[in-house]
């Protein structure tokens, strides 16, 4: 008994999966079956590119550059690092209205927030409210943790340090008297920042949170003076700071300063003449970078890019192309199996 | 336990080390110290029993573990790495989360090991613990101990069907002859029984053993790791120095049959028993692919180098461009910025961090995976199974699958690789007389086609079996009835002997032998006369019964085999199926007895059903001993004593040898009557046809060895008490020794027998018969009293034994008379000419090395096509070197004009290459290795004759060196091992002659024609499978690691990245793991039926087959465009956007998930649903494992906090068009290359996988169609096409191994270097 089923034993199973046959599909990549596969996708490419290409030319973008290198520029007298607290005013028109909803963005060139050592220079734990990391704050902020008396910093390292400082109002000039453009300043950082992982210590009032510490050696005033008006826009949840410390993949970037929605702006901006007025302070020169502000509204495809809708089309069109040499290689070289 | 001085421990390890180094052991009893404490037993410094195969200890585990982890190159770099990370001025990740990768892969390899080790431990243990029998002194018997009691010096008593705990000199038996049988089949897997003879007149042994009376000295060698070899000698007090070899040790490890008990004395234990010593691992051999892709691992670190060289350069540039401090350049702690310089020499090692994966660490884990999943589906093949034997193919070399897939030449052995090895006694010529054997001849005709049938039915018969009574008369009645169709009644009880899957030798067809009816008369005539005594004929047929090695089993003496066991669950570790047994000890004990032995009897089946068996067994050997006691014995006594043995009948005899060609001799002595009925090492009993038995006194036997090519039997004739010399030999091993004819009795006659006997011998070989010749030599006491003396020396030497034993038998066997000559059938293995043929058409060169004569040579070559009848043959058999060197000067000149000749280039002339073994030390010799291997490579085919188990080897060396290409030995026998090891690739057939090719191979069939498949199929689909996913492997790292790459340029050359690094690290671990693994696995680019119905198509693989350079760098440029659209489409998208560097990276991510794996599936030429399953699992598992992970991380892993990133992009349509958009451009141009290839420019393989997917009885008729298309010698390359269109003809250069050059026009070809014509050799 024993040796009988040692006999069998031994022999393998005769399943479809040991004996590798289970069924399969064995796909054929030749012309002649791929001809109605690229006409199809070429079309499909197409109609996207147009979509897209269409929608993004409805965009409409208004860029100006501030840096103020060039002699002419307004703000070239602010460019000059030893002036202090230097105000200028930039001003533009508008030859028809500015549909909205306005997205008002400043915009940085040649600035690295992708930097590795500069993204590491923060610490999570004090920015979401942790005292502890007040007093100590964490190695990663080195050298921006701690000033020349050993204080902790807060918010310590780079990238608070470094935090955009011009600021920005605009008015409209309706017949030489320039009128207030109400600027949102409400939800342009992200959702998950703002109610997740930002936090303020709960320690009421925050300045008392603050206490033993200092502010970073570039911030003219400390965190929890940020927006005195607001204290749902103060201290680590302010919004700017926000969309500050979120980096910028690229190193030419805009972020977001303020929506225009409000009252008589709610549909956009009127045509007329415009003036900005810029409190001029973050230096750029020293890297050779740029600064501009972007008036821009936006669609379902977000800001304006050419670039997909190109590309789709002359994917597209790539495709048909394609269909049409397989049709030749396909009419040149008859295949075997499909006569 | 007293103290002692630590000097003192000190000197006794010295003098232990001393005592374990030395070249000869003198070891003693244990038993006059038995109680005594250690210090004073003289064995003490030789260690135990117990032995300890784990590597580690419960305590050193993980510092040991670590430290051989370590010795791995792979794991090096991976901690190198990680310490580089730990160096704040390079670091680029998190340093602790930089070792994760080398933690995950520790952990995994620890445990693993871990396991691996507590198994061992496990089965050590048990092992330990197994019981056996000491004796004591104390108790004056032999007691119950455990395995690791036992000692050097102790006196083992093991029972039947119980394993040797030790290396045992044996020194008693049940046996009264002191014979005791093992099976060796845990340590080399042989299953026949092997005969160890006790060490005789050591201790008192009458009545009881007296273990206690021993005082002598064994003195042994040091211990090795050699099964075959044993040197010892035992000497007494007075000096007497009795010697002992193998044929005296019983090895740890083996099991004691048939023997009721027997009780040796401990030379070796534990760690230093043979079968310990053999215990390595599974061999380690590397692969040509691996070779190949360690070369590409070298390109990838210069890749990688140059990566982080350009990332260093630019670091430097992007600061130096730099007016003033920028507020992003983050100083050190003191509040300085570096040197741009050292900022970038450190930034070179940072890059490395960065593009760590450049170098493709986990392949070599993939590989392995890989690897153990293509060895499933080998050993699993179905077609690869053997019924007969219920063995499949066994992987024993884990890593060579894929070579499989490469091989270019063949190098066969004849005898049980080609053919059956099971032996027909054909004919046979005595005295110069041929006896054709008519009847036999015809009997073997009509048993040809239903044999396979009726050998069916005796399995089956074996396999119910209800252990009732009626059962064994039913099989009798069955092979009865099967018998009578082709046999007279006189075969009624011929029935199997036993389990044809056990003991070989056993069927209808090789133990049947009709008589020669005219050779019948004249012995009967002989008989007759009266005149028995020394006639040529009755010592002819006496050679045949006597000049052998056959165990004689009665029907009776069934006895179970732990073969189908061990076969099973063989294991490359011995010590496993010990462990196995030890498991089951008494589970073997199922003894079926006499199942067969008459009809009436009742087979009785039960567990207590030891006792008969061993009953039945014992009975002939008593009667034996018996006789032998008092000497000679003449047949008038022995008679009474076998009537009352129903056992003891010739026709319940079944022999077992060791070679089948000496059990069909034995066979076809016992047709003419001369019936082996016993042997022991003392005495051989043969039945005459008369009905007498004789006992003949064996004085000694000269064993086959393949230098001598002959043995001998040295007995002393019971009648006239001569001593006789029979020796049976290969022709040319005998001839030369010949003396005078056996004139006196053929005065009358002047015939010249010897030259009409090597005329016979002759037309044998031309049949392709095996020949042996027969001869006597009567010894004059004188003559034997000195030899015996010089041969007793001899045994006794410990040093240069086997030379000196085997120059005594060559002083022995001089001046020897003919008696005649036998030729055996070795029929050739089912399906031999298809395979040869189709191995061929693959592009495969065969060569044959026997060890036959050149005419038995190119007749199986012949038979099995290597040959065909239009092939100029070329022999090659040569006296001189000078000789030599002409013919092959000649010969080459020859081959090269013609196959340099235009004219010849479409013709399907071959020319095959016969050459001797002579010849061929010659032509292997330095200076003319060059000149034959030319001479070779032209050839389509090479037979090598007479060639010995070194030159066999030389051959497949030089072949493998010189033509640099890819060997494959097959092989089945000892004298195959050699040849084997050699190769590339060795291939053992467990056939007939033991498991000793089995062994030493890489892999092992039990039949040739499983070599078709394995090499068609399975090596074609390994190798595919491997090189592809190789390819595919470097690919995937170094698209993946270039969009790192790329980004550099946009974050000032600062190894900042994009994406979060746990994905990263998923993303190799999980996402895009398994995939290829699969792909490796189970890709089928072809069917089986295809790979076999076309067998050209192996071609591809050979030589430098599809990985080559061109693949590898095609695929990294590919690789580099890739992830030149995966970053470039994304960024040119979201330029000059709000984009922050986590959402930017996610989508690029995502990309390249989705890119890597549809690269897979253009890739993949089948798809099952295993493969759907995985590749939309791996998409799955890749949204899953991200969408959780950024749900959960809220502030974890800075700086790249990917919290709800990836959900606030899915609700994105930008992001999604990103993804469509860019994984089409970047899979745009290997898909149009495809497509364009497959169209314009078809290879082999893409036609055969067109017609592949018709339908299956379209392709078998294209088949059919080109089959006998080429048949007709037209078509000499493969045409892939189909026979209806002939335009696409398939690209002569795709294959490696164009065959221009031994494409020779026959027409006009004249090789005046031909020596020999044969008859079938037409085109001269």
């Amino acid at each position: 008994m024993v040796k009988a089923e040692k006999e069998i034993a031994n022999r393998p199973d005769n399943t479809a999966f040991t004996q590798q046959r289970l069924p399969a599909w064995q796909p054929m990549l030749s012309a002649g079956i791929v001809i109605p596969g690229f006409v199809l996708i070429g079309l499909a490419f197409i109609g996207i590119g147009v979509a897209l290409f269409v929608t993004s030319r409805s965009i409409e973008v208004l860029e100006i550059d501030y840096t103020g290198e060039d002699k002419n520029s307004p703000c070239f007298k602010c460019s000059d690092q030893d002036v202090k607290n230097c105000v200028c005013n930039l001003e533009f028109s508008l030859d028809s209205l500015f549909e909205g909803p306005v997205f008002f963005y400043y915009g940085l060139s040649n600035y690295f927030q992708n930097y590795r050592k500069y993204a590491a220079s923060r610490d999570d734990d004090q920015l979401s409210g942790d005292l502890d990391a007040f007093t100590s704050p964490s190695d990663s902020c080195s050298p921006f943790d701690l000033n020349g008396n050993d204080k902790p910093i807060v918010p310590c390292g780079a990238i608070a340090n470094s935090m955009f400082n011009d600021t920005f109002v605009l008015y409209r000039v309706v017949n030489g008297v320039k009128k207030l453009v109400p600027l949102d300043g409400k939800g342009i950082a992200w959702w998950t920042d703002y109610n997740v992982k930002y936090r303020n210590p709960t320690v009421t009032p925050l300045k008392n949170a603050f206490n033993g510490t200092v502010k970073p050696i570039s911030w003219p005033k400390p965190a929890y003076q940020l927006d005195t008006s607001d204290p749902a826009n103060n201290g680590f949840i302010n919004q700017d700071f926000l969309v500050w410390m979120r980096r910028a993949a690229l190193p030419d970037f805009r972020k977001l300063y303020r929506r225009i929605t409000e009252g008589e702006y709610e549909k956009g901006l009127p045509a007329g003449n415009y003036s900005l007025k810029i409190a001029y302070n973050y230096p750029v020169l020293s890297f050779h970078g740029t600064k501009k502000v972007v008036f821009s509204n936006v669609s379902w495809m977000g800001g304006k890019n050419e670039f997909l809708g190109i590309a789709y089309l002359v994917v597209g069109s790539l495709c048909v192309l394609m269909s049409i040499v397989m049709l030749i290689v396909y009419a040149k070289f008859k295949f075997p199996e499909d006569d | 336990m007293t103290w002692r001085s630590p000097l003192a421990l000190v000197r006794e390890a010295l003098r232990g080390q001393r005592a374990r180094e030395k070249d000869l052991r003198n070891l003693g009893s244990n038993l006059p110290y038995e109680g005594l404490e250690k210090v004073k037993q003289p064995n003490r410094f030789f260690p135990g029993n117990a032995i300890k195969t784990t590597k580690y200890t419960l305590l050193l585990f993980i510092p040991m573990n670590l430290f051989e982890q370590f010795h791995r190159l792979a794991n090096i770099y991976f901690v190198g790495l990680a310490i580089l990370n730990f160096v704040p001025v390079v670091n680029a990740f998190q340093p602790e989360v930089a070792l994760i990768p080398i933690c995950v892969i520790i952990t995994l390899t620890a445990l693993k090991d871990a396991w691996e080790d507590f198994r061992r431990y496990q089965s050590d243990r048990k092992l330990n613990n197994t019981l056996c029998f000491i004796y004591s002194r104390k108790e004056k018997k032999f007691s119950e101990r455990r395995w690791k009691e036992v000692r050097v010096g102790d006196f083992v008593k093991v029972v039947s069907n119980e394993i040797v705990p030790a290396d045992l000199l044996l020194l008693h038996t049940s046996d009264p002859n002191g014979v005791c049988h093992i099976e060796t089949s845990n340590l080399d897997g042989e299953t026949n029984l092997k005969p160890r003879r006790a060490v005789s007149d050591i201790c008192i042994s009458d009545p009881e053993f007296e273990p206690e009376s021993f005082n002598s000295v064994v003195v042994c060698e040091r211990p090795n790791n050699n099964l075959n070899h044993f040197k010892c000698y035992v000497e007494k007090p007075d000096k007497e120095k009795v010697g002992a070899g193998i044929e005296s040790l019983l090895l740890r490890g083996c099991t004691v049959k048939n023997t009721d008990h027997a009780v040796g004395f401990v030379v070796y234990a534990g760690h230093e028993t043979k079968s310990m010593l053999n215990n390595n691992g599974p061999r380690y051999k590397r692969s040509k692919l691996e070779r190949k892709l360690n070369i590409d691992v070298i390109f990838c670190v210069i890749l990688l180098l140059s990566m982080c060289f350009m990332g260093s350069v630019g670091h430097f540039l992007w600061l130096e461009e730099f007016p003033g401090v920028p507020p992003y350049l983050v100083p050190d702690s003191n509040g300085h910025l570096e040197s741009h310089g050292l900022s970038g020499f450190y930034m070179f090692f940072t890059m490395i961090i960065l593009l760590q994966i450049l170098i493709p660490i986990s392949l070599y884990v993939s590989i392995e995976l890989v690897k153990i999943g293509q060895i499933f589906f080998i050993t699993h093949d179905a077609d690869l199974y053997d019924e007969e034997t219920d063995s499949r193919v066994q992987c024993k070399a884990l890593n060579i699958t894929e070579d499989l897939g490469q091989i270019e030449y063949i190098f066969s052995d004849k005898t049980g690789t080609l053919t059956e090895n099971k032996m027909v006694f054909r004919r046979c010529s005595i005295m110069g007389t041929e006896y054709p054997h008519k009847e036999n001849a015809i009997r073997l005709a009509v048993l040809e086609g239903p044999e396979s049938e009726s050998g069916e039915e005796v399995i089956f018969n074996q396999r119910p079996q209800p252990p009732q009574t009626g059962w064994s008369l039913h099989a009798e009645d069955t092979s009865l009835e099967d018998m009578q169709h082709h046999y007279d009644n006189r075969h009624k009880s011929m029935v199997t002997g036993s389990a044809p899957s056990d003991v070989a030798f056993s069927s209808p067809l090789e133990t049947e032998v009709i008589p020669d009816r005219k050779l019948l008369q004249h012995i009967s005539r002989l008989e007759s006369s009266g005149s028995r005594k020394t006639d040529p004929y009755l010592d002819f047929f006496l050679g045949l019964a006597i000049c052998n090695t056959v165990v004689v089993s009665m029907a009776t003496a069934e006895r179970q085999r732990a073969s189908g066991f061990s076969r099973t669950g063989r294991t490359n570790n011995p010590l496993d199926t010990l462990s196995n047994l030890v498991k089951k000890p008494f589970s073997l004990h199922h003894i079926f007895t006499s199942w067969k032995n008459k009809p009436k009897r009742s087979g009785t089946m039960s567990e207590d059903s030891v006792v008969p068996e061993e009953d039945y067994f014992n009975a002939p050997v008593k009667i034996d001993g018996s006789g032998n006691t008092d000497g000679l014995q003449t047949c008038s006594l022995q008679a009474p004593s076998h009537s009352n043995d129903p056992a003891m009948t010739p026709d319940n005899v079944t022999y077992e040898a060791e070679s089948p060609d000496e059990a069909a001799l034995v066979y076809a002595a016992k047709a003419y009557g001369f019936t082996l009925l016993a042997r022991s090492p003392k005495s051989v009993t043969v039945r005459l046809p008369s009905g007498e038995d004789l006992v003949f006194e064996v004085l000694d036997t000269l064993t086959f060895d393949f230098n001598r090519k002959r043995m001998s039997v040295l007995v002393r004739h019971p009648i006239t008490k001569e001593c006789v010399l029979y020796t049976k030999g290969a022709d040319y091993a005998i001839m030369e020794l010949l003396s005078t004819p056996y004139a006196e009795h053929l005065r009358g006659k002047q015939k010249n027998i010897a030259a009409d006997t090597q005329h016979h011998l002759d037309c044998y070989a031309k049949e392709g018969l095996r020949t042996l010749c027969f001869t006597k030599k009567v010894v004059s006491e004188k003559v034997y009293e000195s030899w015996i003396d010089c041969r007793q020396r001899a045994l006794a030497a410990i040093d240069n034994r086997e030379e000196l034993v085997m120059e005594t038998a060559v002083q022995l066997e001089t001046e020897l008379t003919l008696l005649g000559a036998t030729g055996i059938e070795d029929r050739l293995q089912e399906s031999v000419p298809d395979t040869v043929v189709a191995l061929r058409e693959a592009g495969i060169q065969v060569w044959v090395l026997t060890g036959d004569k050149p005419e038995t040579a190119v007749n199986i070559g012949y038979a099995c096509r290597l040959l065909e009848e239009e092939d100029l043959v070329i022999n090659m058999s040569c006296k001189s070197k000078l000789e030599c060197t002409s013919i092959l000067d000649c010969t080459l000149e020859e081959v090269r004009r013609y196959s340099e000749d235009p004219r010849n280039v479409d013709t399907s002339q071959d020319i095959a290459l016969v050459i001797d073994g002579r010849t061929l030390t010659m032509a292997l010799s330095a200076d003319l290795q060059d000149r034959f291997v030319d001479l070779a490579k032209h050839c389509r085919t090479v037979l090598c004759c007479r060639v010995t188990p070194l030159q066999k080897s030389r051959v497949v060396k030089v072949v493998r060196e010189k033509l640099k290409v890819m060997t494959l030995a097959v092989g089945d026998g000892a004298n195959d091992v050699n040849m084997i090891q050699a190769a590339d690739i060795g291939v053992g057939i467990s056939g007939q002659e033991g498991m000793q090719a089995v062994m030493a191979s890489d892999f092992a069939i039990s039949r040739f024609k499983h070599l078709k498949k394995l090499l068609l199929v399975h090596g074609h689909w390994c190798y595919t499978r491997l090189a592809n996913m190789i390819i595919y492997f470097f690919y995937k790292n170094v698209a993946y690691v270039n969009l790192l790459f790329w980004y550099q340029f946009f974050c000032g050359f600062s190894a900042a990245t994009m994406i979060d690094y746990w994905l990263m690290i998923f993303f190799n671990l999980l996402f895009t793991s398994v995939p290829p693994i699969m792909f490796g696995i189970m890709e089928q680019d072809l069917s089986a039926e295809m790979l076999l119905g076309v067998p050209e198509l192996y071609r591809t693989g050979q030589g430098a087959g599809e990985y080559t350079f061109t693949t590898f760098w095609v695929s990294i440029l590919d690789a580099f465009y890739q992830s030149l659209v995966c970053f470039f489409i994304p960024y040119l998208a979201y330029q000059d956007s709000d984009i922050d560097v986590f959402t930017f990276g996610t989508p690029i991510n995502t990309i390249a998930l989705f890119t890597i794996l549809l690269h897979l599936s253009i890739e993949i030429k089948a798809w099952t649903v295993v493969h759907w399953v995985i590749m939309l699992g791996s998409v799955a598992l890749y949204f899953i494992v991200t969408l959780a992970y950024s749900a959960m991380c809220v502030t974890c892993n800075p700086p790249s906090n990917p919290y709800l990133i990836l959900q606030s992009q899915m609700a994105d349509p930008m992001f999604y068009l990103l993804c469509i958009i860019t994984t089409v451009v970047a899979l745009l141009p290997r898909y149009m290359f495809h497509v364009l290839r497959n169209s314009i420019a078809p290879s082999p393989l893409v036609q055969a996988r067109r017609l592949d997917r018709l339908d299956t009885s379209t392709r078998d008729e294209w088949m059919k169609e080109w089959r006998s298309f080429r048949g007709l010698g037209q078509v000499r390359r493969s045409r892939l096409s189909t026979p209806h269109s002939t335009t696409l003809e398939t690209p002569a250069d795709i294959y490696p191994q164009s065959p221009t050059a031994s494409d020779i026009m026959a027409d006009d070809l004249t090789l005046n270097v031909i020596t020999e014509n044969y008859q079938r050799s037409v085109h001269m």
